[in-house]
Parts: C-alpha cells; structure tokens; sequence
C-alpha cells in the first residue's frame, strides 16, 4: 500500500501543527464557535450529542498492522477503549477531549495516518471496492487512482469551501460494484475502451439522504490521463453554481437535476476545455510511480487446496458455513480473500475494541502480510490468506467474534451509530439491528435466505445507506417519538436503485416483526434460488404491503 | 487608513475603499479617493473612468468574472467579495482571472477574511487581503504560511507535486 514519502510526510506534520494552533485559537477565544466549525470538521471533528467525535482517515480502506495498534493506542490513552468503523471505511472515536484533539494527530501522523476533510463541506476520503488487486474481475487495481485523487484533494485551495460534503468513489470490477459508486457525488467506473485504453466512465449526482439519487453518467468514456483535470473541471462548476442559500438544495445531484445531465456535463466539457492540457494532467510516469506502491505482496507459489479445505469442512459444518459465506475467492491460486465480521449481535456494527484492534494486527501480520482493509459495510478484510492456513485462522477468530459466518446475510446490517451516539439522529438505530439479529438467530434459515442487504440509518443524511439497502429502515421522529419507515427494494451494487416506501412507519418493539413479515412473503413467493431483491422487483411492493399492514 | 495584509504576511496602509452596489434609482457615487466599484458597472461605463488611474472593481460571490475577459488588465486592482468565510466561489473566481483571463494586478480579498482562509487565497492567486478588523493582523503571516508546499498546481505553481516528484 502507498506509504508517505518527504513531502507527505512534511505536510503531514505541518497539518498538525495548523490544527494545534487552531485549537488553541479556538480554546482561547480568539475564533468563534461559528469560525472555528468549518476548521474542526475538516479535520473530522464533531462535538456530538455525550462528547466530541473524531473520525480518522483511512484513505480507500486501507490499513496496515502498526496502524491498527497505534488506533488501539490512541483509544486506550485517549478515549474510552473501542472505536468504530464507519460505512464509508474511516474509524470513528466517540469520545475524544477538544483539547487532547491535536496530540491524537500527531500520534496518528507518526504511522501515516490523519483526520484531514473526513468532515466538513470539502471533498471527503475516496472510497472504492474492499477486494480491489485481489479479485478475479478486475480490469485494473483502482487503489493508485484513489490514492492520485486523495492527493489532489488533500488541502485543495479552490475546494475547501463547497457549498456541500463532496464523495468519490472508484469501482473497477465489471461484475460487482462493492463500493457503492452510483450514489456517490462523482462515481468513476474503470472501464477500456474499444481500443483497449484505460479510463473512466463518469456517474455525477448520485446520493443518499433527503433526496435520494442515482447518479446519472456525464461521460462514457475519460481516459485515465485526463483524471485530475476532468474533476478539477466538475469542482469547479459545482463550486460556482451549486446551491448555497439553503443546506437540503446544496449537493451536486440538486444542480445535476437543475441542469439536467446533459446541460450539466456541457457545463464541465466547456470548463474542461480550458484546463485540460494543464499541468494538472496527470503523466503516465506519476501513475506508475503511485502503482509502484501497490504491487504484488510476496506471493508464495502454491495450487489451490481444494482437497485439504474439502475434507475439513466435511470434519466441521461450522468451519463449512464459515467459508461458505464469509471467504472468497482470490485471484492468485491457493490464496483467499477473508471477510472478519464486526457484527456479532450485542454489540453495535462496527465497533471494536482495543483489544480486538491488536488482535486483527496480529492476523494480518501472521497470515495477510500485514495489511487489512475496512469495508463500507463495517466488516474487516484480510485479502491475501493462504488457503492451507484457513482453518487454522478461523479456530483463532472464532472466540475473538470475527467468525460469524453472516457475511452478506440478512443480520449482516449496514447500521449508523444512530440515536445513542449522534447529535443529528432523530431515532436509535443500533437497537432495532440487534433486535433484527436476535429475532433470526437460526443460520441455517439465514443461509436459506441468502443475500439481503439490510440497511439502517437514524435519519435523513443517510449514514446507513438505508435507500440502496434491499430493506431499508430509517429512524424517523414523530412529535418526540421514534419510529422507523421501511423501504424496499433499494441495491447499490451495478443495478443500482433507490428503495420504495413501503408506508407508514412503525414503533421499535414492532421491527423484529414487521421484517419477519417481509421475509415471509419472499420466502411464500420466491422461485427456487431467486435472490430477495429479484422477487422483490418480479411481484412488486404490493404483497409486503398488504401482509405487514393487514 | 484601513490595513490590509500582503502576500508576505506584512501590514500595509491603503486607501482603497470599497464602492456598494447603489440601490435601485440611486446612481453611482464615486469619491476621489482611491475607489473600488462592482464590475460590471465599471464595465458599462467604463469611458468614464478613463485619466483616473485610482479606479478598481469589485466582484461579488455570485458574479461572473468572464464579463471582464479581455480587459482586466485595465484594472490597477480587482476585489473579490467573500459575504461569509464558508462561502468558497471567490476561489474559483480568483482562479480564472488569474489563470484564464491573465490578470497581473493586485487582487484582493474583502469580506469575511480570516485567518485561516489566507493559505488558500494565496495560492489561489489574492495578493492581499482585507483581514476582518477583529481580527489579529500580527498573526497573518504565520497563517498563510502553515504549509511549505501543496499537492495540487495552483495559481501560485504551475507544477503539481507529482511533476515535482519526477524531476
């Protein structure tokens, strides 16, 4: 993965250094609460409904192991012992003090590691697929793109002051798009064109929250070179004409819509016209300079252990649903793609301790060369495990809780910290999933089921993806009451769709019920393997409603 | 004499002031001192103006600076307004007269300026700014210079770090 060389490492450290010096202005008066807003959220700073909340970077996911345990560190010294990881691959601290603020970035900045725009009206940390330079599918490892893009983005003097939160994402597999790139501000499909040259297709306006979008494609085909300059260009016209005079209009989807897609992306083709043969283009050398970070671990040259794993699952059926559902399968023979899950019921999705932060630091350093990544649905990805070496890893994760084989199943919920932790919730949210969890405890109903995505968010702005999950629960608040409005339908993968309302919303106790209603009528109709969100879109919203309302 | 703060960080005292947009059915009074007027109303009569060489303008947030392609030049000095620090399309404006339309005079930046915005306006291209007067000038110079360098080509370098990191 990309590791910091001077001039990273000089800005860095003069990063900390602005920061303490803002917070000292801040703490000593000399900026106003409402002067020193924008600066702390820039650095990803929250002050949030218990204590202020910190949200640390980690750029497209990634994370090696001294990484981990300077995070484990830092929650220990400096919080309450446990982070959490975020749907959008960054890690959250609930309960840092103000004042400790600057020290906590100097500790990160030591392990490369830093808080820079994971808030604020700026464009925000670039995402992109957790399987990225291991999968089968991909036409190119999109990590040195997004790795070219967190540069550029990195204290952009023209873009610190959007008139909204600016998200890319990147997705280069063809078959699956794990990253969520259609509801993404700017979504950049790596595609080849018929000549066979690298580049872009470009989604503008996609979104969740209050208005919900999926963003339409301003451009088929940007060849990779063209990157920087092309985004220069979006930002650009979004940062002049995009709605300021009120916070709900101000996303690019509003003016993408207010434009339309075509009138939008002449806007951008006639400002790109200036600027693209500017030193901004990027050059093929910087490009293979930044791959050159991303090459290859140290392979071992192996087959696959086909017969080995075989006879072990037939031994152990709880190692067999593991694998079946919580391992995929890795580009390079005798090596597999292993998905930790930090979803065990009890405790909130994506948290961890710092106990749990060293121990996948131990993993990764003993069977995954050291590196992890975090993944938009909360989980941890250890990419590069020897196949001989699975059985033996699960044994070890099992006790730790990062076994349980319900990868991608209906309890594998995508949730916001919600009422319990966050200012902006009108409703808890991590209670209705524990509740969802408890209610169908039985695996083998839950493999049964298969793939469900099930997303929950405690408001409007959307933090648990709740539009694009196939059932989508939002927190909503009704004359001080919390009650929570179903959806269905929704997918943020290729197809990518926003869920439909189901109707009206329902109390909590009632949640457990109301999906196990909803899951009743896939099971009554579905045909042989059909997928939820494939019956769902065959027999229409009509049979969920008339069985959850009867 | 109002202060204003330089691209170095030091104090200078100027006389510029700053001419608002007459209302309705008022006309435009301009004083002889050193004036800054909107835009395009300098643009619209701009004949006027001709054997003062103490005229500027002034453009505000939502204007646009393509109105004066071609003749900014003419201009000792242009203003871009920010009417609130978290505003950001002065930016860009600044951006284009710079880079696109070849603006060499003096640009500044009015409004709410404060300290922590100067880094970006000074790669954007503002060579001085109008620091909101309750704020402390002495530390200015250490603000716009926080950082010894940027990732990204600006109007202050044309060459982004990774060119740099080639050579």
């Amino acid at each position: 993965m990309y590791v910091y060389d001077e001039h990273d490492r000089q800005i860095a450290a003069e990063r900390v250094a602005q920061f303490r010096d803002q917070t000292e202005r801040a703490l000593a008066g000399e900026l106003s609460e409402d002067e020193f807003l924008p600066l702390r959220l820039q650095n990803g700073l929250y002050v949030q409904r218990l204590a202020p909340m910190l949200r640390i970077c980690v750029p497209y996911g990634m994370l090696r192991s001294e990484q981990l345990r300077r995070l484990a560190r830092v929650t220990r010294d400096y919080d309450k012992g446990y982070a959490h990881f975020t749907t959008r691959q960054n890690v959250q601290l609930n309960w840092p003090a103000l004042e400790d603020v600057p020290d906590i970035l100097a500790e990160l900045a030591e392990v490369e590691m830093h808080a820079n725009q994971t808030s604020g009206n700026c464009i925000r940390n670039t995402t992109t697929d957790q399987f990225s330079g291991v999968q089968v599918d991909e036409i190119v490892d999109p990590r040195p793109y997004c790795e070219i893009i967190r540069q550029w983005s990195t204290f952009h003097p023209e873009f610190a002051f959007l008139p909204r939160k600016f998200k890319v994402a990147v997705n280069a597999s063809e078959k699956t798009d794990r990253a969520a790139i259609q509801v993404h501000d700017i979504g950049l499909q790596m595609v080849r064109n018929d000549q066979g040259e690298l580049g872009f297709r470009v989604h503008v306006g996609g979104g969740l929250g209050r208005t919900p979008m999926v963003g339409p494609v301003i451009r088929d085909f940007l060849p990779e070179l063209d990157l920087l300059t092309y985004l220069e260009a979006v930002l650009r016209v979004y940062n002049r004409y995009g709605r300021r005079d009120n916070k709900f209009k101000a996303r690019i989807k509003i003016l993408v819509k207010a434009l339309t897609p075509k009138g939008f992306a002449e806007k951008v083709e006639a400002e790109w016209a200036h600027i693209k043969d500017s030193p901004t283009r990027l050059t093929r050398e910087a490009i293979e300079r930044i791959q050159g970070y991303f090459t290859e671990p140290a392979y071992d040259a192996l087959e696959n252990a086909t017969e080995l794993l075989a006879s072990q699952r037939f031994d152990n059926r709880q190692f067999d649903q593991w694998l079946s559902h919580n391992v995929d399968s890795h580009k390079k023979p005798g090596y597999a793609i292993v998905t930790l899950t930090m979803k065990k019921t009890g405790t909130p999705p994506g948290d961890v301790s710092d106990t749990q932060l060293e121990q996948i630091a131990e993993l990764a350093d003993q069977y995954s060369f050291g590196e992890v990544r975090v993944t938009h649905q909360q989980n941890v990805v250890l990419a590069d495990v020897r196949q001989d070496q699975l059985f033996e890893l699960w044994q070890r994760i099992e006790p730790m809780g990062f076994a349980t084989a319900n990868l991608n199943t209906l309890t594998d919920v995508i949730c916001c910290p919600g009422g319990d932790y966050c200012a902006l919730a009108n409703a808890k949210s991590i209670p209705v999933a524990e509740s969802i969890q408890r209610r169908f405890d039985d695996k083998d109903f839950l493999y049964d089921l298969g793939d469900i995505d099930l997303n929950i968010s405690g408001c409007m702005n959307a933090c648990g993806h709740h539009h694009v999950g196939n059932i989508g629960v939002l927190g909503v608040d009704k004359k001080g009451e919390e009650f929570y409005q179903v959806s269905l339908g929704g997918s943020s993968h290729h197809d990518a769709t926003i869920g439909k309302i189901l109707g009206p919303s329902f109390a909590q106790e009632d949640m457990p019920d109301v999906i196990a209603k909803i899951i009743d009528v896939y099971v009554d109709n579905r045909k042989e393997e059909e997928p939820f969100l494939e019956t769902y879109r065959r027999i229409g919203i009509e049979p969920f409603k008339e069985r959850v309302y009867a | 004499m109002p202060e204003v703060i330089t691209k170095d960080g030091s104090i200078k005292q100027d006389s510029w002031v700053v001419v608002p947009r007459p209302e309705d059915g008022e006309s435009l009074n301009i004083p002889e001192q050193p004036a800054l007027i909107p835009a395009d109303l300098w643009l619209a009569g701009k004949e006027h103006f001709e054997g003062r060489d103490d005229i500027g303008v002034w453009f505000d947030s939502h204007d646009e600076p393509e109105i004066l392609e071609g003749v900014v030049n003419e201009l000792p000095l242009i203003a871009v307004n920010f009417p609130k620090f978290a505003d950001g399309r002065g930016y860009s404006i600044a951006r284009l007269l710079r880079e696109r339309f070849g603006y060499q005079h003096e640009l500044r930046a009015i409004g709410d300026v404060l300290l922590d915005q100067l880094q970006f306006m000074k790669r954007c291209g503002f060579d001085s700014y109008a620091l909101r007067e309750d704020k402390d000038a002495s530390k200015a110079a250490r603000a716009l210079n926080f950082f010894s360098q940027g990732y990204q080509a600006a109007t202050d370098t044309d060459v982004p770090l990774f060119r740099r990191r080639a050579s």
